[in-house]
């Protein structure tokens, strides 16, 4: 895999961070290099992936979906099926081994909707670390099922009240803590986003899912496939779909939260509505004002409710490798029921998004051509907030 | 040469240290931050942090994460910031440094931002969130217009504190503590360390001012008799005002800062 040495991607990545964590983020570097190829290191990490965390992961043929769209194939690359219910565990689980190899002692993270959160708790858990993750107050509030787990999966989650008590603050939060405790704590960022070499780090640990396409696709169909879709908020679970196939001729799009619309206030679609700047250590597209002040943002999922994205992602918007595409809130709950009435699967709100742009690709699409949608996590924690919104919009 | 410059060489013939005092501007009020000036320099301060409110402050700690917050919802934007500078420059020649995150120069153009920072009368810039490695277009816009001051923490080693020595100019910011602004207080001994460990370094090119966690007239004179050339008070002045009515505020700060100043005059 590609190293980019001073962490850019074209403008895009860098190290926008205080000095007190260039000495850690410069020790974090020098490890990941060291360990990234280690023989030793791989075979842990591989016997991890597959006995614990359930790799490699199905591609399923989505046949009573595809037919209903009358168009193309669509597959479904089940991450929905790991351990913890979410791509998240492939991260936190390469992250939390080279945490043990530093000898670090207290891991800390940001979560979103919970499902970082969760897998950080687990991969902590099992490697005998312990764990503290903050976590938005309104994310506590909208996935408490998770701040539930997390608990009982032994890691202090503390709410965060301060801004717009999301994501991005939960971020900030974490940030602080690292600058308080730098030399004790390995902080363990769940997107592909932050300081170089977080970008790359978690893009590489992800791109286990885009390696497993590609070997599945061709035992199926002897190519690659036709279009990739995933959603996209930092943008880890779509780095790692997307990486080990942008050497391809596959078609890749992007799905981020259009939330009301990307005509009023309350999205989060960073890169289909957003202008370039620097937050949480990268230079990146963000949802700003006039002004620079970063903007509030809505989506119906806690984990794409981030008004940054990935720095690899802005590039790839940039050289047109990558289109990103977006989903309204009503369009990702008509795919959520879609997907489980019509195949048993219930996906999380984020991947919704991936398979509500799915839909209309597919019914544009010839019946010869393939999608692949990765379905980065399963839909229980979003049962309630499904409820709710369904009892606010939708009579009978 | 910079009003910084001159500000230090002015204290080095009396051989005085400097008292440099951060306050957030429109937090509570425009009103606030005027009389909070005027008691600043009546009280003796010596260089005037001037903080533009940023939406993410990650390097702050609650006290000026919630000033921002309370500017920011007051409406404080760049041109009325602008135009409290230049209502400020009227009454005062005191150096002023403007505090805030990159993306707030980014955004306008490090370029444009700077020259209307400097014609409205800053001075310098102090980006928590700005690393040397970054800096190129920065520096390079502020060259002959206004002094970069970059920070340095404990932890930083020693070819890297000569590269952002270079990097910076009118003083050098080392952070006291490991940790966001005004959070942990009390003198630590890796600080008063790191103090003697960046003199040495810095040869006494450029001034080194400590802050971050520094509160108290006692903290001024440990720092001082360290080797600092200068000490940042920030949070204890917002606490000041904010528990202070706006028709004492004057006073209340001008006692403050002369009891602070005072610990920067070697008897």
């Amino acid at each position: 895999m590609k190293y980019p040495k001073d962490g850019k991607f074209g403008d895009f990545g860098g190290k926008y961070i205080p000095e007190t964590l260039v000495p850690a983020i410069e020790e974090l570097e020098e490890n990941y290099l060291k360990f990234k190829d280690d023989k030793n290191f791989k075979k842990e990490l591989d016997y991890y992936l597959k006995q614990y965390a359930g790799r490699p992961t199905p591609l399923y043929y989505a046949k009573n979906l595809s037919e209903k769209c009358g168009g193309a194939k669509i597959y479904l690359k089940r991450e929905d099926l790991l351990h913890g219910g979410a791509h998240k565990i492939n991260n936190t689980l390469g992250q939390a081994l080279l945490a043990k190899k530093m000898n670090k002692k207290r891991i800390i993270a940001e979560t979103g909707a919970g499902q970082h959160g969760v897998a950080t708790a687990m991969a902590c858990a099992v490697l005998g670390m312990k764990s503290e993750v903050y976590m938005g107050y309104k994310d506590t509030i909208r996935q408490k099922l998770n701040v539930y787990r997390m608990n009982m999966l032994g890691a202090k989650v503390h709410p965060v009240k301060s801004g717009s008590k999301t994501l991005k603050d939960a971020i900030n939060e974490a940030i602080r803590d690292w600058i308080t405790n730098v030399e004790s704590t390995y902080y363990l960022l769940g997107s592909a986003v932050g300081p170089h070499p977080y970008p790359v780090m978690v893009r590489d640990f992800q791109s286990v899912i885009g390696e497993e396409i590609k070997v599945q696709m061709k035992k199926l169909s002897n190519k690659t496939p036709d279009i990739v879709i995933a959603c996209v908020g930092g943008g880890s679970n779509a780095i790692g779909t997307f990486y080990p196939l942008l050497d391809t001729n596959t078609e890749i799009i992007g799905v981020e939260a259009a939330g009301k619309g990307l005509k009023s206030k309350y999205h989060s679609a960073t890169l289909s509505a957003g202008s370039k700047g620097v937050l949480h250590g990268m230079m990146t597209y963000l949802l700003q004002d006039d002004e620079g002040q970063i903007t509030e943002t809505h989506s119906i999922s806690a984990g794409l409710d981030y008004p940054g994205v990935g720095p690899e992602h802005s590039y790839l918007k940039d050289t047109k490798r990558v289109k990103y595409h977006s989903a309204t809130d009503a369009e990702v709950i008509d795919a959520f029921l879609m997907l489980t009435r019509t195949e048993g699967i219930i996906p999380a709100l984020e991947s919704s998004h991936a398979i509500a742009e799915a839909m209309k690709v597919a019914k544009k699409s010839k019946k010869s051509e393939s999608i692949v949608v990765t379905l980065s996590g399963r839909g229980d924690k979003d049962v309630e907030e499904v409820q709710r919104y369904l009892s606010k919009h939708v009579k009978n | 040469m910079s009003r910084i410059k001159e500000k230090f060489a002015e204290l080095y013939a009396k051989k005085e240290k400097a008292l440099i005092a951060y306050i957030m501007v429109g937090y509570p009020n425009e009103n606030a931050t005027i009389s909070a000036v005027r008691g600043l320099v009546k009280g003796g301060a010596d260089i005037i942090e001037l903080g533009f409110p940023f939406s993410d402050p990650l390097a702050d700690g609650p006290v000026i994460q919630n000033a921002s917050t309370v500017s920011l919802d007051n409406g404080t934007k760049i041109n009325r910031f602008f135009s409290i500078v230049k209502k400020i420059r009227k009454e005062t020649d005191i150096p002023l440094v403007l505090m805030t995150y990159t993306n707030i120069l980014y955004h306008k153009g490090y370029s444009k931002f700077i020259i209307e920072a400097k014609n409205a009368g800053i001075d310098g810039f102090i980006l928590p969130d700005m690393s040397i490695e970054e800096s190129k277009d920065y520096i390079a816009s502020a060259k002959n217009n206004a002094d970069t001051i970059f920070l340095i923490s404990p932890n930083t080693i020693k070819s890297r504190i000569e590269k952002i020595a270079e990097s910076s100019s009118g003083f050098l910011y080392l952070v006291a503590v490991y940790g966001t602004t005004g959070v942990k207080t009390g003198i630590q001994n890796y600080t008063l360390k790191a103090i003697k460990e960046v003199k040495k370094i810095t040869k006494g090119k450029i001034p080194v001012g400590v802050g971050f966690g520094v509160s108290t007239p006692d903290d001024v004179k440990k720092y001082i008799k360290a080797g600092a050339d200068a000490v940042i008070v920030g949070s204890a002045f917002l606490k000041l005002i904010e528990k202070t009515p706006q028709n004492k505020l004057e006073s209340s700060i001008a006692r403050f800062t002369k009891s602070l100043k005072r610990q920067t005059i070697q008897t």
